[in-house]
């Protein structure tokens, strides 16, 4: 079985001379549930982005499930939560029609069946949301807003659930509700996660893997195996 | 009024254009590209004073043009040739320096002109009204089939993008909606204020909507009730229409906003 996400001695940069990432090697089995940290500006969401085939390496190549990830055809089964994400609309989008969004992606033309509409529900479920599915995600707190998202991602059924930063301006309680969900996603639904972050936070206690990334990956395991002054992401790099 | 050939033309056009203008301005909206129609609307110009120029039909001369002015700032935004406001910028400016240098060599700065500047009650014809019903509706049935995919990329086009909708088709479609919007527009509200009756009935509505679909509903009830008021004012009062009909969306505007302040309050 192929695995997930292969980064095989990945350069990338986005001005000549000037590499964002360099000899990046990694494996990450379907399944796993693995934090990506790092300062700010060490590379992580790019790593992400070049995972999702949203960038193509300068060097070396990066596959998702088996095939390039750039030209990964599966893309239905790709749940994403972009870093600061917030609502592209200004009218009142409610929790149910974001998240019927995200199944747009295995149904993008003509009407929902009752099988689309049953995943954008189930999905709805899962994240808590049953009774504000029709609530204004705009009358909702930040810790709503963001399950919202996790509901749009999840409603495509994914493979690969990528979210990017997503405890950026949401309190603590909420980042450890959030560690708390995906942590129970991960056991549901077996689905592999990618939580890039740049502090570790609640999450640290529920992922089972954890990569540093500092322009190369500076540390891969457990978190439990990680030095004490590592966990500032700060002293990643020392 | 309506026993007038020429108003029953009119109204029939009008609610067309009440019905389409919000529903692809909804889009542009979402966008926060309000004021793309803006831009095409005076690449139109320039088509208009081609039109002249050549000695064709002005209208599809326009529509030529307003096509051809969306797939510009299209093509500039999405290849990052310039941020969205500098390509409408350019284009704007562009199209409408070249309808008046057009406009000034075919010597046609007549009130035929001002007809298609600010909308006449008196120019649509049994062939327009033809062709503003098929283009309306044909622009009607690809929002309806590509709702959903319109819908995900407005909310989160990042995330649209990952899942492997095509994005740049997508939005590359709802500038071509809004140039044919401006061409079957433009003998009713004119190029210069088609603009307003795709974006204001929308921020209206989304002021007192509850959701992404009451949004689109009252759209089209707010630019359909705007077509229909400015036009009866437009024939008694002897005002050109274009302005008159953005004046009533104007005022559905000020109503919606003072609802959602008294709402507030309550």
């Amino acid at each position: 079985m192929p695995l997930a996400v292969e980064f095989s001695q990945v350069e990338f940069g986005y001005l000549p001379g000037q590499p964002v990432l360099r000899d990046v090697e990694l494996g990450i089995e379907a399944g796993e549930f693995v934090a990506i940290a790092g300062p700010n500006g060490g590379g992580k969401t790019t790593l992400l982005r070049l995972a999702l085939g949203l960038e193509r390496p300068t060097r070396g190549e990066v596959r998702l499930f088996g095939e390039p990830a750039d030209s990964f055809r599966d893309r239905a089964g790709l749940g994403y939560l972009a870093q600061r994400t917030h609502l592209g609309v200004q009218a009142p989008a409610t929790v149910r029609e974001v998240v019927a969004a995200g199944r747009c992606a295995r149904k993008p033309f003509g009407r929902f069946t009752r099988g689309d509409d049953d995943a954008v529900e189930r999905a709805i479920e899962r994240v808590g949301l049953g009774e504000l599915r029709n609530r204004p995600l705009t009358r909702l707190s930040g810790g709503q807003q963001q399950r919202a998202f996790i509901a749009k991602a999840l409603a495509a059924e994914p493979r690969l659930l990528a979210l990017d930063e997503p405890t950026t301006g949401v309190d603590v309680e909420s980042q450890e509700a959030l560690a708390e969900l995906l942590a129970r996603l991960h056991s549901e639904l077996g689905v592999t996660i990618l939580y890039v972050s740049h502090e570790f936070g609640a999450i640290e206690n529920v992922v089972e893997r954890l990569v540093l990334v500092r322009e190369r990956i500076v540390f891969d395991g457990s978190p439990s195996a990680l030095p004490e002054l590592w966990h500032d992401p700060s002293h990643a790099h020392a | 009024m309506l026993d007038l050939e020429f108003m029953r033309l009119a109204f029939a056009a009008g609610a067309i254009v009440g019905v389409v203008a919000p529903v692809v301005g909804f889009f542009l909206v979402q966008r926060q590209m309000s004021l793309i129609g803006d831009g095409i609307g005076h690449v139109a110009f320039a088509g208009v004073a081609a039109g002249y120029l050549i000695g064709i039909s002005p209208v599809w001369t326009a529509l030529a043009a307003a096509i051809i002015g969306a797939v510009g700032i299209e093509w500039l935004r999405a290849h990052k040739q310039a941020a969205g406001d500098q390509a409408l910028a350019l284009v704007f400016y562009t199209g409408i320096a070249g309808g008046v240098v057009l406009i000034s060599a075919a010597g046609a700065l007549n009130a035929n002109l001002f007809s298609y500047l600010f909308g006449s009650i008196l120019t649509v014809t049994r062939r327009d009204l033809l062709t503003i019903a098929l283009l309306g509706f044909a622009s009607l049935v690809v929002v309806a089939v590509l709702l959903r995919a319109l819908l995900a990329v407005s909310i989160d086009e990042e995330g649209a993008r990952v899942a492997g909708l095509p994005v740049p088709i997508l939005n590359a479609v709802v500038s071509m909606l809004a140039a044919l919007t401006i061409g079957i527009s433009m003998r009713i509200v004119g190029i210069l204020l088609i603009a307003a009756l795709m974006v204001l009935p929308v921020i209206a509505a989304q002021r007192i909507a509850w959701s992404l679909r009451s949004t689109m509903g009252l759209s089209i009830l707010v630019g359909l009730a705007s077509v229909l008021a400015g036009l009866t004012v437009s024939y008694y009062g002897d005002l050109p229409p274009g302005g008159t009909i953005v004046l009533a969306a104007t005022g559905f505007f000020l109503a919606s906003s003072a609802t959602e302040f008294v709402r507030a309050r309550v």
